[in-house]
């Protein structure tokens, strides 16, 4: 394992030298203790990974150690020394920033408009930026990150707009950056590029603490690993002394099976039929170029690529979201290519939408009324219009139990679920109907282990039962471990296609580049 | 469901909560406003006069008592008619608009047709107030689904259309020409389109208004229209996603809400004025806004609102006549009610209440659009 700043790693873990440090902090909500007697520190050029499940306190801590929540016992302590954090504002007056998984920008301001909003420097009362655009870039160049201050944010990719928002931080004196969850919105080059800056930081001595379920990336950046469980410190570990599946086993409390088990697939007809699919973007932009494939019963077809290179369009075209311009879509015999969504419903098509929270998902309704969502019309959960209360409550109850939905309470509001549970909802509805063909998008994306290996199992489950399987998926290990095979798209085209059981990550990030590979055509499509 | 049973008990706290503050804040205009005699305790003796004849006013006698619920009628219906909207995701500012286009056609059928039974011609009156209500309402769907054109903007225009509509027709063609007739008004409606009285001087509309709202909450809550419309309300791309026709819905939406507005206007016509006049019944479509804001956009909590509006109206005449204070210090509380719930914050940072729980709270969902436009596609 390549570990950075071998210096700190000599040291072992006691509070010595600590920037920031949480001493016993504990922190209730009503019954619920959300943080336990919880030890935390960063030194000065460390890069911490806080690891845990969703739900496990990583974000109650951090609210703490940020201002955003007052715990219920214990001290939070900036250089040795105890402070009263009573809003952000004081953490950032201390030197602690933090950078939010949901970014807090204003996408028609600049760069350097964004950072200067709540501090901005004025000459006689008049806006001055130019001496901050200078500052931006200097920090830029000292730390290692491309930035241009001019530029507006909403021009930024995703990448780009998670690095003006560490340049905020640093701007402001931050000398521990806080980053929740960085990755969950990144695609892996853009991944590598921030782990880059972040050692960059470490460099200059920032201390980092970074938040994360994935367990790869953690021991490829953190120089030091905190797991949390259920509110507490399950351990504390050197990347050199740990493996994925020990890291994940002390995440979840017991061992965990990260390798996918499955039979070799048996695929029979072809079900999702796509022949020469033209579709456009929202800024009317050729998307998808003429895509042809398809996904016979009984296999699962992962669909690589780089973010950005069609696939969301292709998944909305399958599944009626966006319209066609040419080619046609047919699900076994039945053209589809012009059906509504609900058409496709009804004709066996399941859906697990790329954003669950926009597409998946009414959050203010109950478990019970999302896992009838797109079923409520039919028997027996409506009968001459009339919602029938009891079948969607008998159903939610089968379904919370079958698929391990928490709190295993139908009448909770949806949105006060954990992603990895949403996402379980969403699962449960798709697949506890007649399903010829599941299109999956993003299955995994922001969801703790344990829910990860229940919805891999599901996929394959799906498979198993005879289900024609698409899966959509900006993670590489999951296109290996559950699909068989796996198709690349760049630039709206299928550019490769790859044997899952035999392919490896260099070949197919080549072909996700736009790099030319080897195509193999199975014998039976 | 603890966690229900409390956010649907801070749901109601923060109404009452506003409607207190309010009448504490217009407690202090009244002071301010009265006699200046010394010693603090007259001011207080003053303000609860006030407030007490304004309780006597609306609720004193049972004329007044009747009075009260006579004007709970048409707010009920628009505050429903609003309700409907916003539950669909979209913002009726048109009540106004679709109530006078309603009373205009129901007093038409009323006075032109005069060879039919009761039985017959009184529901012909009400159904085309409802049609011409929800033909108003329903442009604004139509032209929202078929060009994106945001309903706030076009149901604000479609109140000047109606309104000017209103005032050709009643001097126009619609107009009384008996001689003795001055003003723009329809000639009244025969005795067959006149809601029979309940008990003498309250019409028994309020059997009408009592039926719609239970039908109103049984279509919402209890089918799949219902859920459709709540769906596409709340997360109009999951909606798509679930296969709801989510523009056929929100015109829908439209359609029923200025319907209910519609029969707002019809009833008037049919059960207090008997015919449709200019500048008459102006003002129930704006404070429908109001009425469902504050009644959290649920049926209980618009009948509530609708009693409370309609008291301080009946009730203002009497705080005048004993107080000399005007009766616009109901404008001011009914404002400051309103504002307080529309900034909700006040009333949380006044009283310590946490922040709202958006996502247990349908009230913040279904009020959506008018705060982020985003789901207000």
């Amino acid at each position: 394992m390549t570990v950075g700043g071998g210096s700190v790693l000599g040291i072992p873990p006691s509070s010595e030298g600590y920037v920031l440090e949480a001493r016993g902090l504990t922190k209730r909500y009503g019954s619920v203790i959300a943080n336990k007697e919880v030890q935390f520190g960063v030194r000065r050029g460390e890069i911490v990974a806080l690891l845990g499940e969703n739900g496990a306190g990583k974000t109650t801590l951090m609210n703490m150690l940020f201002g955003m929540t007052a715990p219920d016992a214990g001290s939070v302590l900036i250089d040795g020394g105890p402070v009263r954090l009573q809003s952000p504002r004081d953490a950032l007056a201390l030197g602690i920033g933090m950078v939010h998984q949901h970014f807090m920008l204003v996408p028609p301001f600049t760069v350097a408009e964004n950072i200067a909003l709540g501090v901005e420097p004025s000459r006689r009362g008049i806006l001055d930026l130019s001496d901050l655009e200078a500052q931006i870039t200097a920090l830029g160049r000292r730390f290692g990150i491309d930035i241009d201050p001019r530029a507006l944010v909403k021009d930024l990719s995703v990448g780009q707009q998670q690095r003006v928002e560490i340049i905020k931080a640093l701007y402001r004196g931050a000398r521990v950056l806080i980053l929740d969850e960085p990755t969950a919105v990144l695609t892996p080059q853009e991944a590598d590029d921030l782990f880059k800056v972040l050692r960059g930081l470490a460099h200059e001595g920032t201390g980092i603490v970074f938040i994360s379920h994935k367990l790869r990336e953690v021991l490829d950046v953190a120089h030091r690993i905190v797991v949390m469980r259920r509110g507490a410190v399950a351990g504390e570990v050197l990347p050199r002394d740990a493996t994925p599946e020990s890291l994940a086993s002390l995440m979840v409390g017991r061992d965990v099976l990260l390798r996918v088990e499955k039979a070799p697939s048996v695929p029979g007809n072809p079900v999702i039929v796509v022949r020469e699919l033209v579709v456009n973007d929202d800024r009317r932009v050729r998307a998808v170029d003429g895509v042809s494939l398809s996904v016979r019963t009984g296999e699962i077809v992962g669909v690589a690529g780089v973010q950005g290179n069609g696939q969301t369009e292709l998944v909305e075209a399958i599944t009626g979201l966006r319209a066609t311009q040419s080619g046609s879509l047919h699900l076994g015999e039945r053209d589809l290519t012009r059906a509504t969504v609900r058409e496709r419903t009804d004709a066996g098509l399941a859906h697990i939408p790329e954003d669950r929270q926009r597409h998946g998902l009414v959050l203010p309704f109950t478990v019970a009324q999302n896992m009838i969502l797109n079923r409520y019309y039919r028997l027996p959960f409506s009968r001459w219009m009339v919602m029938q209360a009891k079948a969607m409550r008998d159903q939610a109850r089968d379904l919370v139990g079958r698929f391990d939905v928490r709190p295993a309470n139908p009448e909770a509001r949806v949105g006060s679920l954990s992603g990895g549970n949403k996402q379980k909802v969403i699962i449960a509805r798709e697949l506890s109907r007649d399903v010829r063909a599941l299109v999956a998008s993003q299955p995994t994306r922001g969801v703790d282990v344990g829910s990860v290996v229940f919805i891999h199992g599901a996929l394959i489950a799906a498979r198993d039962a005879g289900a024609a399987v698409l899966l959509v998926s900006a993670e590489l290990d999951e296109l290996l471990a559950v699909s068989d095979r796996i198709l690349v798209m760049f630039r709206g085209r299928i550019v490769g296609e790859v044997e899952a059981a035999t392919a490896t990550r260099e070949e197919i990030g080549l072909l996700m580049a736009g790099g030319v590979g080897r195509v193999i055509v199975p014998a039976t499509n | 469901m603890t966690q229900a049973v409390r956010a649907r008990l801070i749901g109601g706290l923060i109404p009452s909560l506003a409607i207190v503050t309010a009448l504490l804040i217009g407690g202090v205009i009244i002071w301010a406003s009265g006699p200046r005699i010394d010693g603090p305790w007259f001011g207080i003796w003053f303000v609860v006069e006030a407030y007490q004849a304004l309780i006597e006013g609306a609720f004193g006698s049972r004329a007044a008592t009747i009075d009260t619920v006579l004007r709970m009628v048409p707010y009920v219906f628009t505050g429903l008619a609003v309700m409907v909207g916003f539950r669909g995701g979209m913002f009726n500012i048109g009540a106004e608009g679709q109530l006078a286009v309603g009373a205009l056609a129901s007093a038409w059928v009323g006075f032109t047709v005069t060879s039919l039974p009761l039985v017959i011609h009184l529901p012909l009156v009400l159904l085309t107030g409802c049609l011409a209500g929800a033909i108003w309402g329903g442009i604004a769907g139509l032209l929202k689904a078929r060009t994106g054109a945001h309903e706030v903007i076009t149901t604000i225009m479609l109140n000047y259309v109606g309104g000017q509509l209103a005032a050709y027709l009643l001097n126009g063609v619609l107009r009384d020409r008996s001689p003795l007739n001055v003003i723009a008004q329809t000639p009244k409606v025969a005795e067959t389109a006149r809601l029979p009285d309940l008990v003498p001087g309250l019409h028994s509309g309020v059997i009408l208004v009592i039926g719609v709202a239970v039908l109103v909450w049984f279509v919402l809550w209890k089918t799949t229209t219902g859920f459709e419309l709540r769906m596409v309300g709340i997360n109009p791309d999951a909606a798509s996603y679930a296969g709801v026709n989510v523009v056929r819905r929100m015109t829908w939406a439209m359609g029923v809400s200025g319907m209910l507005a519609g029969l707002a206007g019809a009833v008037q016509v049919a059960g207090v004025n008997y015919r449709s006049t200019l500048g008459f019944n102006v003002g129930y479509g704006f404070d429908s806004i109001a009425i469902a804001l504050l009644g959290r956009n649920t049926v209980s909590g618009v009948v509530l609102s609708s009693i409370l509006f309609a008291a301080l109206r009946t009730g203002a005449t009497k705080l005048q006549f004993r107080t000399q204070i005007s009766t616009d210090i109901i404008s001011v509380i009914q404002a400051l009610v309103l504002l307080m719930i529309a900034a909700d914050q006040i009333i949380r940072w006044i009283y310590r209440i946490g922040p709202a729980q958006t996502e247990a709270d349908p009230v913040a969902a279904s009020t959506a659009p008018v705060a982020d436009s985003e789901s207000g596609r």
